[in-house]
């Protein structure tokens, strides 16, 4: 009898030691003589329970976890193939309520197949999004996704469709898809689980795009801090070309659709999209004045479609499914599901997607577990390093983008990043303007000046007595304000919201180490 | 990017790394924007690109030498001067932040002795922040020569960099 294992090889269960688990379980089944196949899956997002692995079994797929080398003896002695009991034991997969109460959309199949197979892509419904567009108009297939009301999940939010539509709309020789894979804020790593656990929708998404606007060259941006979902691009783009799903002739369309991956260089800027479209070009990333738009004058100054990671692979289950499907997840005006990262300082991190408006409190209480050290959340940054510090207070605040800024913040790429009561929150101002500081382009003035009087003035302010304080306090604001309203693009232009909302919401740690406040 | 003719003679170079430089140029250099594929590509083979490169590149490419030197001093990961043995990027960011990375950040500089963008005297280790590794689930996180290490204590980065020592 053969069995078949689960053992991810997404790269966070591979930073606890999932390589070596599922070498144990090779060397100890040859050992045992017992035929077992080990399948390298991605994450299922629970990474708590990481290296998390499954047993194939007539009742479903069993799951144990966090499984280290030194356990796999004892899963064999378990008789874990036979789902046998152990400490490690947590039943079917799928009844996990962390998993079980998900909406999975975009991550359908992440975690659950083998990302090298394109038979197993298929298998679990790929391509089928492809497929339905090739059998419609350039303008049924731009219809259809902003219809969807999917809007850009790298963090504005923008309308998908119409942004599709202006590209479409342009008349060029040569036109370009690029997606954003430069997935830098803190918090965030949707984008690599979806790399790493399930390119090819990734792919089919930015072939649909090439197929919807008559682009026929895509480019992948990945940051250089992601040699595991490059490898498993390149390994993905490949055997899309070898099977027709890429190429010159798609699908025996006649259309033509290739894709290339490019690597970054370390520069966080390069997710702002003007920004990367220069680095694509191989240049120094720094950001262009818009207008011109890119869908308009982008890449090689083409019309180009930018997107996230996330927003491409979202259209293939639109296409799919049809636009009502998707559209009727979400409240008001944000529609369809998002996957929310939840990182930092809790006792479950990891992935949940759910449509759109439930709190923040559900997430960091009801799936987070609360904190891992056990103390009391005081402050989450939602939407990465720009994204505004929120008290423990405003926890009741709906996962929607209107609900989110109508708290101050932003969605972003739905990173969230929990903080307990041993922060200290002028140290996180100050962070926030030296990491703008780091990695400003240089272009405008108000960041690249602006970032570094941010961290002079925090000093000064924390070094000062009381009537210091209030002076660089107003000179801090002031400064924001300039930042805000001066920037040309969002890194300097938010980089201001976490240091205002500490000062806002925590001013009690701005007292400075001369004259602490009681 | 303007285009600029490099009529001047270029300075000798180690045929090594003149090799390396026109072996990546003459497989990338048709690429459209290929500077950033042409870099990678000479850090790949020799773990830096050599400040002595940037002519041979620029005239490869049909680039000012200006605008290659531009384009390695914006991006940081390419580095101008050979790395250590071991490059270690730890990261400094929120989410590790949250998990106890600044104890790490001051535990790591004071084992190794170094601070970030620095070499152990030994030759062994390199060290450079990174702002992010994706790995905000298992945070503190760092990477280990392109290996991904999560939830690292003091004392697991200790047992890492024994188990790497030669």
């Amino acid at each position: 009898m053969s069995f078949t294992v689960y053992v991810p090889c997404d790269a966070s269960a591979l930073s606890l030691g999932a390589e070596s688990v599922a070498m144990a379980i090779a060397e100890e089944s040859a050992r045992r003589g017992v035929d077992v196949t080990v399948v390298r899956n991605g994450s299922r997002g629970l990474f708590w329970l990481e290296p998390l692995v499954e047993v194939v079994t007539p009742a479903g797929r069993v799951a144990y976890g966090p499984v280290q080398a030194e356990d796999v003896s004892t899963l064999f002695d378990a008789d874990f193939l036979h789902a046998g009991e152990h400490a490690l034991a947590l039943g079917p997969t799928e009844s996990i309520e962390y998993l079980k109460s998900q909406q999975r959309l975009t991550f359908e199949r992440v975690g659950v197949i083998d990302p090298r197979s394109i038979d197993d892509y298929l298998a679990h419904g790929g391509y089928r999004g492809l497929d339905a567009a090739l059998r419609m108009s350039s303008a049924d297939i731009v219809q259809a996704v902003t219809a969807s009301g999917l809007r850009g999940r790298g963090g504005a939010a923008f309308p998908t469709g119409i942004k599709w539509k202006t590209c479409l709309d342009a008349v060029s020789t040569q036109k370009y898809i690029a997606c954003n894979a430069d997935e830098g804020d803190s918090g965030t790593y949707a984008d690599r689980m979806i790399m790493e656990g399930d390119p090819f929708v990734l792919i089919e998404g930015m072939t649909i795009a090439g197929i919807a606007t008559g682009a026929t060259h895509g480019y992948i941006y990945l940051r250089v801090e992601y040699p595991h979902a490059y490898r498993a691009l390149l390994a993905a783009i490949a055997a899309a070309e070898a099977n027709g799903y890429l190429g010159e002739n798609v699908r025996g369309s006649g259309k033509a659709f290739h894709l290339e991956v490019r690597l970054g260089g370390g520069a966080y800027i390069c997710g702002e999209e003007t920004s990367m479209l220069e680095s694509l070009e191989g240049k120094r990333g720094q950001v262009r004045v818009k207008p011109p738009l890119p869908a308009i004058h982008g890449l090689f100054g083409r019309p180009t479609v930018i997107n996230n990671v996330i927003t491409f692979a979202s259209v293939p289950t639109i296409l799919d499914k049809g636009a009502e499907y998707y559209r009727d997840y979400g409240s008001g005006r944000s529609r369809g599901t998002l996957p929310i990262q939840l990182a930092g300082n809790l006792k479950r991190p990891g992935l949940v997607e759910r449509a759109f408006g439930l709190t923040l409190r559900e997430l960091i209480e009801g799936y987070g577990g609360g904190t891992a050290s056990g103390r009391p959340v005081r402050a989450v940054q939602v939407g990465g390093p720009l994204g505004a510090y929120i008290p423990a207070s405003q926890l009741d605040a709906p996962i929607d983008y209107e609900g989110f800024a109508a708290i101050g913040g932003m969605l972003g790429h739905g990173g969230v990043v929990v903080f307990d009561d041993t922060v200290n929150m002028a140290a996180q101002a100050r962070y926030a303007m030296e990491f703008c500081a780091i990695e400003s382009c240089g272009k405008c003035t108000p960041c690249r000046i602006g970032s570094t009087r941010g961290v002079e003035v925090i000093d000064r302010l924390l070094a000062g007595n009381n009537a210091q304080r209030q002076r660089e306090e107003v000179l801090l604001r002031d400064l924001c304000d300039t930042m805000v309203a001066g920037s040309l693009c969002a890194l300097g232009g938010m980089a201001p919201f976490p240091v205002l909302s500490a000062l806002d919401h925590f001013h009690e740690d701005f007292a400075g180490s001369s004259e602490p406040v009681a | 990017m303007k285009r600029a003719v490099n009529g001047s003679t270029l300075p000798e170079i180690p045929e090594a790394i003149r090799n390396v430089v026109l072996d990546v140029t003459g497989r990338l250099k048709e690429m459209p924007g290929a500077l950033l594929p042409v870099l990678h590509g000479i850090q790949d083979a020799l773990g830096y690109v050599p400040e002595d490169a940037v002519p041979l590149i620029a005239r490869e490419l049909n680039l000012s030498r200006a605008d290659v030197h531009g384009v390695i001093s914006f991006y940081h990961y390419f580095r101008q001067k050979p790395a250590g043995r071991h490059v270690i990027q730890l990261c400094r960011a929120e989410s590790c932040q949250a998990m106890g990375a600044v104890t790490l950040e001051k535990h790591v500089k004071q084992r190794l002795g170094v601070d970030f963008h620095q070499t152990t005297s030994d030759g062994q280790y390199t060290l450079e922040p990174v702002y992010c590794l994706g790995n905000c689930a298992c945070s503190p996180a760092l990477m280990i020569d392109g290996e991904l290490k999560g939830r690292v204590t003091p004392e697991r980065f200790d047992a890492l960099v024994a188990a790497e020592a030669p």
